[in-house]
């Protein structure tokens, strides 16, 4: 059963998952038609709440809500503000006076997209909370996969690089665990997070190792901006041991596809040829990203509630 | 289910219904010779053969129209292209529904503009329905003409259309569905293997397992 809000995969149930996989596939149709457009949520508003600076998430959302006729307010709040959890809140309150049908919230602190859920009437859509989870970004890859190899039950998957930091790599490895995938975590030591064997996942520090017989690679951004210098020497050695090219795909099977969820530094994580070319689907997955958040949107956002589940929320705004 | 009280546990030892009564309105020849009616009337309607493009509306309409493509192809020589548009997206009913529905696929082959589209569905009731594949149709392109085939009519019209060919004329019951089956007793989906013998039968008013939208 679909729920109020889109926080985590982990919240999801496989049956949850394939719905949301099925729904994309026929959203992408419309990407296809003459007019890109059907009139679903004509009449709703999506609002996007960027904490945290975002081009690409930002603009799959609104150009998918568009194309479900709805309209779409930005709103990028400062979040330089001291007070930072009760300004948080206020400003999520101030926007549910107007009535929007759904949030789309992204943050640079884990958890505070429940946070708002747990004060807004309208659903909230989790578009990445610090180093917690990016559900729609993993939705989205599990739909590439998907679609480029027409199952994920039974597939290897290993993921490259700073999993530590990254919000996507564990939406995925929740994503892919849950649809019967054999996930598998590469990196050096520092990026690695403590017991992730407990996730039901293999850790890896040799790249070749957890490359062995894989069927997806994919590899994460190194996020500068969250990294103090200490996880790795330099980023030319990180790129010499642990960023993908042609001669270290070799050791995965040989239709294996090569993902990231972008943008690239390129000839870091990936070279510059893997990065433009087959087998690399980076293109792909965003165009995909557009049918996944149609598809999110439709199944979450502008829901009438149930006739006597009025107090849909305990301790609601009002 | 459950609606007054939904913290209620779901009741285990419910007496099962009796199987519903269900009766049989059309089967598979008369099905048969309907379409083959159709196809004719269509063809008395439209000389020029060449420029039809049927649409079906799933999951019903996909195998109707199928057949009655081959049936035109037949009769004029010329067998129309079939596409499959489905209305969910067009509906006007999604803001007072809980739980979306299911979407289901859709598949237009070719263009639109120019064309006389034929829409097939298996049952029309309201006419609902129809204003929605009427407005999906207009986001492919510009047809020349549209017109609707309905294999059964329930009557009960809550907006004005007509159909321009009708398999049955059925006045039904407001609680009755009316579904298009194969002989397994499941209604036409997916999965419906192509040549499978169809019947539509009516279900009764108090045993009706599933909201039939038609």
């Amino acid at each position: 059963m679909i729920g109020q809000d889109l926080l985590g995969i982990e919240d999801l149930e496989r049956s949850d998952i394939e719905r949301i996989l099925e729904t994309a596939e026929h959203m992408g149709e419309i990407g296809h038609r003459e007019v890109k457009k059907v009139p679903t949520l004509r009449g709703r508003t999506l609002v996007n709440l960027f904490f945290e600076p975002s081009t690409r998430t930002r603009a799959s959302f609104e150009i998918a809500a568009k194309r479900l006729s709805a309209d779409v307010v930005n709103f990028s709040p400062s979040s330089s503000s001291l007070k930072k959890a009760e300004s948080i809140l206020d400003t999520a309150r101030t926007l549910d006076a107007m009535d929007p049908d759904a949030v789309v919230v992204r943050h640079a602190v884990a958890g505070v997209p429940k946070r708002i859920a747990d004060v807004l009437e309208a659903p909230v859509i989790n578009a990445g909370d610090g180093a917690h989870e990016h559900p729609t970004q993993a939705l989205l890859d599990l739909f590439t996969v998907q679609r480029e190899k027409g199952r994920i039950d039974g597939l290897t998957v290993t993921i490259v690089g700073d999993i530590v930091h990254s919000r996507v790599a564990r939406s995925n490895v929740y994503g892919f665990s849950k649809m019967g995938a054999e996930v598998r975590l590469a990196a050096p030591p520092p990026m690695l997070p403590a017991a992730v064997e407990c996730l039901g996942v293999k850790a890896y520090t040799s790249l070749r190792e957890a490359l062995e017989g894989a069927d997806v690679v994919m590899a994460l951004r190194i996020q500068n901006e969250r990294l103090d210098g200490s996880y790795f020497p330099s980023v030319r050695e990180y790129a010499n041991t642990f960023g993908l090219d042609r001669a270290k795909l070799r050791y995965a099977k040989d239709d294996a596809i090569v993902m990231h969820p972008g943008p690239v530094n390129r000839g870091v994580e990936l070279s510059h040829d893997l990065t433009d070319h087959r087998p690399s689907v980076i293109l792909d997955q965003v165009r995909n990203g557009v049918a996944i958040r149609m598809a999110v949107l439709y199944l979450f956002a502008g829901r009438t509630p149930e006739a006597g589940s009025a107090v849909r929320r305990a301790g609601g705004s009002r | 289910m459950n609606q007054e009280n939904p913290a209620a546990p779901t009741p285990t030892a419910e007496p099962r219904p009796p199987r519903p009564v269900l009766r049989s309105v059309l089967d598979d020849t008369g099905i048969r010779r309907a379409l083959v009616r159709i196809a004719h009337e269509i063809l008395e309607r439209n000389e020029d053969a060449a420029g039809l493009y049927l649409v079906a509306i799933p999951n019903g309409g996909v195998p109707l129209a199928r057949q009655l493509a081959r049936n035109l192809g037949q009769i004029a020589g010329v067998e129309p292209p079939v596409g499959v548009l489905d209305t969910t997206l067009y509906r006007d009913d999604l803001t007072s529904t809980g739980e979306r529905p299911r979407l289901r696929r859709t598949e237009m082959p070719s263009a639109v503009d120019g064309c006389v589209v034929v829409l097939v569905d298996d049952v029309v009731r309201t006419g609902r329905t129809i204003r929605a594949a009427m407005d999906a149709l207009m986001d492919f392109g510009r047809p020349r003409a549209v017109q609707v085939v309905g294999l059964v009519d329930r009557g009960q019209r809550e907006l004005p259309i007509k159909l321009d060919f009708v398999g049955k004329n059925l006045p039904t019951g407001p609680g009755e569905s009316v579904h298009l089956r194969t002989p397994n007793g499941e209604d036409v989906g997916p999965g419906t293997p192509p040549d499978a013998p169809l019947e539509m039968v009516v279900v009764p008013a108090a045993s009706r397992e599933r909201g039939g939208e038609a």
